[in-house]
């Protein structure tokens, strides 16, 4: 488990003033989770990544792993210490002129293990990242997926509790995203990894994260389980992560609906239907698995058969059924059935 | 009484010339190995704590940083006839000559070590700097960093870089002979140049074209082995 508190970090800027590129971030990622950290360029994402595999110091706040502050060390405790986060970088950064399998020993040698031990341990870790039998390999031999692996076996040679992987899906294609991502939540599962995962790929946080911390400007905007977030109406990261076209205005009632959090009642447009009377005609939808449950975002049109329907029965109505839904646009009918 | 061709023109016959050009060519060569010696280690320790005390490296300094290339820069702005002159009583005081071989290897040092120095700065600088970053995410020391990681990975530029300073010490080596430092350098001096024996101008050019052609053509090789076998940032 990691614990980021009040993190700030400044840097002393040309005209001698100071910028502030991280204004108190705090997070916090459990064991055996994944949290995506999003945000547009120059929101400070790859500062808190240096923050967090301890490569800059931050200028206040914490990182605690495991309930020890890491942000203080320095010189050979640091050294010592810093195994507890492994680092997965955006370009795999293997050494070119190391076999796959040298450079995942590489910090077992450097920490002193026996080399009975480094065999062993390298073994398993390269069969964990299916890359046994491109052990032999140089790193211009292996392909940008393959790279990645053996980064990520690296990463866990000195059995870390939490793992950074800052941008480590761009540049890959989707083949290779999918099975880095896979072998991701696997590991997550396997070993217990509190993982952040470091990306401004939406795609990517809708495949693996299970909670998602939003930055911009340095500061967190919003954070939260992704189904949280994906069913909270007017969530700019359900709008990010499941955008829909906007459309023509259809039926007596334009309905935004999130659903994620609870529960879903698959059957819920014919039990709407028949309950209420009313035609539900689906405008556009963005749904899709995550984790165990459908989450996702949609925009429906309803039409009054007979009579108009109580706006507050039927958003009750839908609520018991799972679903979110907030009134985009209505007619004059529904205005005064309201 | 001789054609003034022939009193001026005293030429070494060309069945003579490996009896001068042998033993000078073995000096030539022994005076830049003494010197590689020497450039390799110091300027080597030189470029890794210039790039070390970069905002790039290890130990980021600054101050150390700017001092230590004004050093290295003031140790290049000089020609290497000038510098070689300039440091003559520093050169007497190490060595107790001015003359020979030995006064000829303290200038080529100190002329071919910031060369170096700037040259493997220049082949770190060239490492993606996840290098570094690696190596302190691993647990490196910054022992460990700087042989495993750094240098070991900039090992084909390195070898380019003691090709080409090999190649400047052999030209050092030559105007060295100047001062009688010995070597083919001296052989041209004094007997082509001095004596006007255009047998051993004509050999030395050739002696050197060949031995530069030589050393550029077995380093080439050796760096594009080091970058085939294993993979290289070009690639």
């Amino acid at each position: 488990m990691i614990e980021i508190d009040a993190l700030r970090k400044q840097y002393p800027a040309p005209d001698g003033k100071v910028v502030e590129v991280l204004k108190g971030i705090s997070l916090t990622v459990p064991d055996a989770s994944i949290t995506a950290v999003v945000g547009p360029s120059g929101a400070g994402k790859s500062t808190l990544a240096k923050c967090i595999s301890l490569l800059e110091k931050p200028t206040s706040g914490s990182i605690r792993v495991n309930g020890e502050d890491l942000s203080r060390l320095s010189g050979e405790t640091l050294r010592r210490e810093r195994r507890a986060i492994g680092t997965v970088f955006q370009s795999s950064a293997l050494l070119q002129r190391k076999t796959a399998w040298e450079n995942v020993a590489l910090p077992l040698e450097w920490l002193g293990v026996v080399p009975g031990e480094i065999t062993r341990h390298v073994g398993q870790l390269l069969d964990s990242v299916g890359l046994s039998d491109k052990a032999q390999y140089y790193p211009s031999q292996l392909s940008g997926g393959q790279r990645q692996r053996v980064g990520i076996a690296r990463a866990l040679a000195l059995k870390p509790s939490v793992l950074l992987a800052d941008e480590a899906t761009s540049g890959l294609d989707p083949d290779a995203t999918t099975s880095i991502l896979n072998l991701l939540k696997q590991l997550r599962d396997q070993f217990g990894l509190s993982i952040i995962l470091i990306t401004h790929e939406m795609d990517v946080v809708r495949r693996a994260a299970d909670a998602v911390a939003e930055i911009r400007d340095g500061q967190l905007l919003q954070q939260g389980s992704l189904r949280e977030l994906l069913a909270t109406p007017g969530s700019r990261i359900g709008q990010q992560l499941f955008p829909l076209q906007p459309l023509e205005l259809s039926g007596d009632l334009q309905l935004q609906l999130t659903y994620g959090d609870r529960a879903l009642a698959t059957d819920w447009i014919s039990q709407v239907s028949q309950q209420h009377q009313v035609q539900v005609d689906l405008l556009a939808a963005h749904v899709e698995q995550v984790g165990e449950r459908l989450a996702g975002r949609l925009r429906i049109g309803v039409r009054f058969n007979h009579r108009p329907v109580g706006l507050q029965v039927l958003i009750q109505h839908l609520y018991q059924l799972g679903i979110n839904a907030e009134v985009l646009e209505s007619q004059t009918a529904l205005q005064e059935a309201v | 009484m001789k054609p003034l061709a022939d009193v001026i023109s005293q030429d070494t016959p060309w069945s003579q010339i490996h009896t001068l050009m042998l033993p000078a060519y073995l000096e030539t060569w022994l005076m830049v190995g003494i010197v590689m010696l020497f450039v390799v280690t110091l300027g080597g320790l030189l470029g890794v704590v210039l790039f070390n005390t970069s905002r790039h490296g290890l130990f980021p300094r600054p101050a150390v940083n700017r001092t230590l290339s004004w050093i290295v820069n003031m140790g290049r702005s000089l020609p290497f006839l000038v510098l070689m002159a300039a440091i003559i009583p520093f050169t007497f005081w190490l060595t107790g000559t001015t003359i020979g071989i030995p006064a000829a290897v303290i200038p080529m040092v100190v002329a071919g070590t910031p060369f170096f120095a700037r040259l493997l700065e220049n082949a770190l600088r060239e490492l993606p700097s996840e290098v570094t970053a690696v190596g302190l995410v691993s647990g490196g020391s910054t022992w460990q960093i700087i042989v495993h990681a750094q240098l070991s990975e900039a090992l084909p530029a390195i070898v380019a870089a003691i090709v080409l300073n090999v190649i400047s010490m052999i030209e050092y080596s030559a105007i060295a002979g100047t001062i009688g430092a010995g070597g083919i350098g001296y052989l041209a001096v004094v007997y082509g140049y001095q004596r006007f024996d255009n047998h051993i101008m004509v050999a030395t050019i050739v002696v050197l074209i060949a031995t530069i052609q030589l050393v550029q053509f077995i380093g080439d090789r050796l760096v594009a082995a080091l970058q085939h076998a294993k993979g290289s940032y070009s690639s």
